[in-house]
């Protein structure tokens, strides 16, 4: 009878909103857009978990971390015992606290969610991650070396946590890193003002401590090759690097000065910090008209992007309607309290330039919508002879991402599907080759950061057993 | 690691750095480029290898004082470290044995040429190259290229050295005695290898050209480095950086790269303010 008391109390208790900056303001600066919970909203947030004897909200969650355990410790004030249960299961916990679409995951499941709105898992798993990073360091516990040797291939979301979880295995993890620096799209990709870089290079700096050997500058399939770091004392090879490589819409204009594709905008801004040009070297620049194609979470990464480096007019052009965009509800509605401008069910068909080869306006037809196709999504349908032109000065294309072929094309032996991803058994995530393993966006196609991070923790798992038997 | 340990100006405003990098030294081969970064500030810039010394593990790369980051570069000296180094980049030359073959190289591209010439010369090929510059105080490597070249044609704009005139006027001079050429490689700037594939194609010589657009990250990822290669639309950093000469469309390259010239210009300008003491 108490319980029931006691559940209905915490029922009552409203969903705590998270502050952020003011749209108007953030929409012209780069510091992080939602602000965290303070301890006091964090532990009446966390006074709202039922403590469910069998949790759903763990079942929803790729790396399965402990839910109930460490919202229970927010919930009695232990902040630092609820980043270290955190931690147990997730290697980038402040990350994924910022990132994780937690609305379709571990939020989607919790009961409080059937009548009423959920506990608010993901801004908790911030509060209590970004707790444990200011602090103290992260305590690390000695580990027996297995003296086995494994190499990650990309420093990303899937690369990271597997190396996490091998270190706490015991085994000696190398990263190799093609770019200068680690993270992978938590660095090039997703923008200051969702994921500060200072908080991915934190979290990083755990796993070196960790032991984790981290190489920048390493470009496997020309500096080395797969089966040069078998050949070199490698037990077990991982592959995650990614979807590095940008798809284009193939229209007309598509070369013109001011096209860019997301990966290069954002990359400029971001890993660059071409938004701090001058001072830091690599230029990145928009004109006073922005048109994104596409409407995932990266074309709203890129159009939020765009408005912040001065644009006056920024619209992200997608040929569906509302309903169907891709990405998040939460980067939708923060896109569009900053002044985004959304042209639905509106078709870009040609990029028209000046004669100095720059554009100079976006060509596009309107849509409708027909019948539901195969995926039963209502099929977008051309009006016919409803051509219109927006005047433009930057297009940056978003259509989404392939598999680079840098690694895949050096490794003989590896088995690909069509679209040049690599085929893994789905328990193991091991690949055609023995010794060799997969996971991420380079095994699924472009998804979202905890996906790859689950694979990579999977992967870990496949690997240990691996050497177990060698 | 990328530290320079040898530095040498080959001409006013350019030099010669020969860079600790094992790795890449290891592994690279002609026509291949390196990206690299100054400082922690730095951008990153593409630069063709000019030479490498697989027993050392050095690297060597020609640079020529024309913007911010090559200006850092070109005032770097022994002992000075790049904060980044990353290669080898982009797709090899192909070598084999052609028989006859010319290696141009206009102003800075000489540099590039350097290694494919010797390699095409290892493989058995009769070697001529045509070198061009404005003027003969900046015509650089003449003596490597002599090394592993079976003749070598010079052509100064100001006609101070050699033929005056382009390297195309060189060129004409080595069809003019008959030679029959099978490839040609040119590499330079980019108008001068518009003007090299337009003077090769009606004579029907395959003409290869070495790209340098704007890239980022080299490795396939931004898409900046495309350019437009027999009307399909081609990354230079990892299909290229050589194409067929006669497929590329030069006049949309040449736009490309002027995309940031106002930025790069700003940069120039601060920085030369800062030499001079300046605030900005």
């Amino acid at each position: 009878m108490a319980e029931i008391v006691e559940k209905a109390k915490k029922v009552k208790i409203p969903r705590q909103d998270m502050p952020c900056q003011d749209p108007l303001v953030r929409a012209h600066n780069f510091e992080e857009v939602a602000l965290g919970y303070t301890q006091e909203t964090a532990m009446q947030e966390a006074k709202r978990c039922l403590q469910c004897k069998k949790p759903l909200c763990i079942q929803g969650c790729p790396v399965e971390v402990l839910i109930p355990d460490f919202i229970k410790k927010i919930a009695e004030g232990e902040f630092e015992e609820s980043a270290r249960v955190l931690k147990i299961k997730n290697s980038l916990p402040a990350v994924c606290g910022r990132v994780c679409p937690q609305e379709v995951q571990c939020e989607s499941k919790c009961i409080l969610g059937i009548k009423g709105e959920s506990v608010a898992i993901g801004r908790l798993e911030r509060f209590a991650a970004d707790f444990g990073m200011k602090s103290n360091e992260a305590k690390i516990e000695t580990v027996e070396p297995t003296g086995k040797r494994v190499a990650i291939i990309g420093a990303g979301p899937a690369g990271l946590a597997c190396a996490g979880d091998l270190a706490k295995a015991g085994h000696a993890v190398t990263i190799l890193e093609a770019l200068h620096v680690a993270g992978g799209v938590l660095m090039y990709g997703i923008p200051q003002f969702r994921l500060p870089k200072e908080i991915v290079q934190t979290e990083i700096s755990n796993l070196k401590k960790m032991g984790v050997e981290i190489l920048t500058n390493q470009v496997v399939g020309k500096i080395t090759s797969v089966d040069e770091l078998m050949e070199n004392g490698y037990d077990a090879v991982f592959i995650g690097t990614g979807a590095g490589l940008p798809y284009f819409m193939n229209i007309p204009g598509e070369n013109l000065n001011g096209v860019y594709s997301a990966n290069e905008f954002l990359t400029r801004t971001n890993l660059m910090k071409g938004y701090k040009f001058p001072d830091y070297a690599t230029p990145v620049k928009v004109g006073k008209n922005v048109a994104v194609l596409g409407a995932g979470n990266v074309a709203m990464d890129s159009a939020r992007t765009a408005l912040r480096l001065g644009a006056e007019n920024v619209y992200i052009v997608y040929r569906r309607s509302r309903a169907e965009m891709p990405a998040r509800h939460e980067e939708l509605e923060h896109a569009e309290e900053e002044g985004i401008q959304f042209r639905l069910l509106t078709n870009p068909v040609a990029i028209q330039g000046d004669e100095r080869g720059w554009v100079k306006s976006l060509t596009c037809l309107r849509y409708e919508l027909g019948e539901p196709d195969a995926s039963g999504r209502r099929s977008p349908i051309a009006i016919k002879g409803s051509e219109f032109e927006i005047p433009m000065d930057t297009v940056v294309v978003a259509i989404g991402q392939g598999p680079n072929p840098l690694v895949t094309t050096s490794t003989p032996g590896l088995e690909l599907n069509k679209w040049g991803n690599i085929v893994v058994n789905e328990q193991t995530l091991l690949t055609s080759k023995p010794g060799v393993f997969a996971g991420g966006d380079i095994v699924t196609g472009a998804a979202t950061v905890i996906l790859a991070m689950g694979a990579g923790k999977q992967a870990a798992a496949g690997i240990d057993a691996y050497l177990k038997t060698k | 690691m990328y530290r320079v340990v040898k530095k040498r100006l080959l001409a006013p405003a350019i030099a010669l750095l020969e860079v600790d990098a094992p790795a890449v030294a290891a592994k690279v081969e002609p026509g291949q480029f390196v990206i690299v970064r100054v400082d922690e500030m730095g951008e990153r810039i593409p630069l063709t290898v000019m030479d490498f010394d697989r027993e050392k593990g050095t690297i060597t790369i020609v640079v020529q004082d024309v913007g911010y980051s090559s200006a850092l570069i070109t005032a770097m000296n022994e002992g000075d470290k790049f904060q980044d180094f990353v290669g080898p980049l982009g797709v090899a030359s192909e070598i084999e044995n052609h028989g006859t073959v010319v290696c141009i190289g206009g102003g800075l591209g000489i540099a590039p040429i350097y290694p494919i010439a010797r390699a095409l010369k290892e493989a058995g090929n009769h070697v001529i190259s045509v070198l061009g510059s404005r003027s003969a105080d900046l015509m650089i490597l003449e003596d490597e290229m002599r090394a592993v070249s079976n003749e070598v044609v010079i052509a100064t704009n100001d006609g101070s050295q050699g033929v005056k005139g382009f390297v195309t006027d060189g060129l004409a001079h080595v069809i003019a005695q008959g030679h029959q050429v099978k490839v040609i490689w040119a590499i330079g700037p980019m108008v001068m290898m518009k003007a090299v594939v337009d003077y090769t194609r009606p004579l029907g010589i395959k003409t290869i050209v070495s790209m340098n657009p704007i890239m980022v990250d080299g490795t396939g990822m931004c898409g900046a480095c495309r350019i437009s290669v027999g009307n399909e639309t081609k990354f230079a950093c990892v299909d290229g950086p050589e194409f067929d000469g006669h497929l590329v469309d030069f006049d949309l390259a040449m736009k490309r790269l002027a995309f940031f010239k106002d930025e790069e210009n700003r940069a120039k300008a601060r920085l030369e303010c800062d030499h001079e003491g300046g605030h900005h």
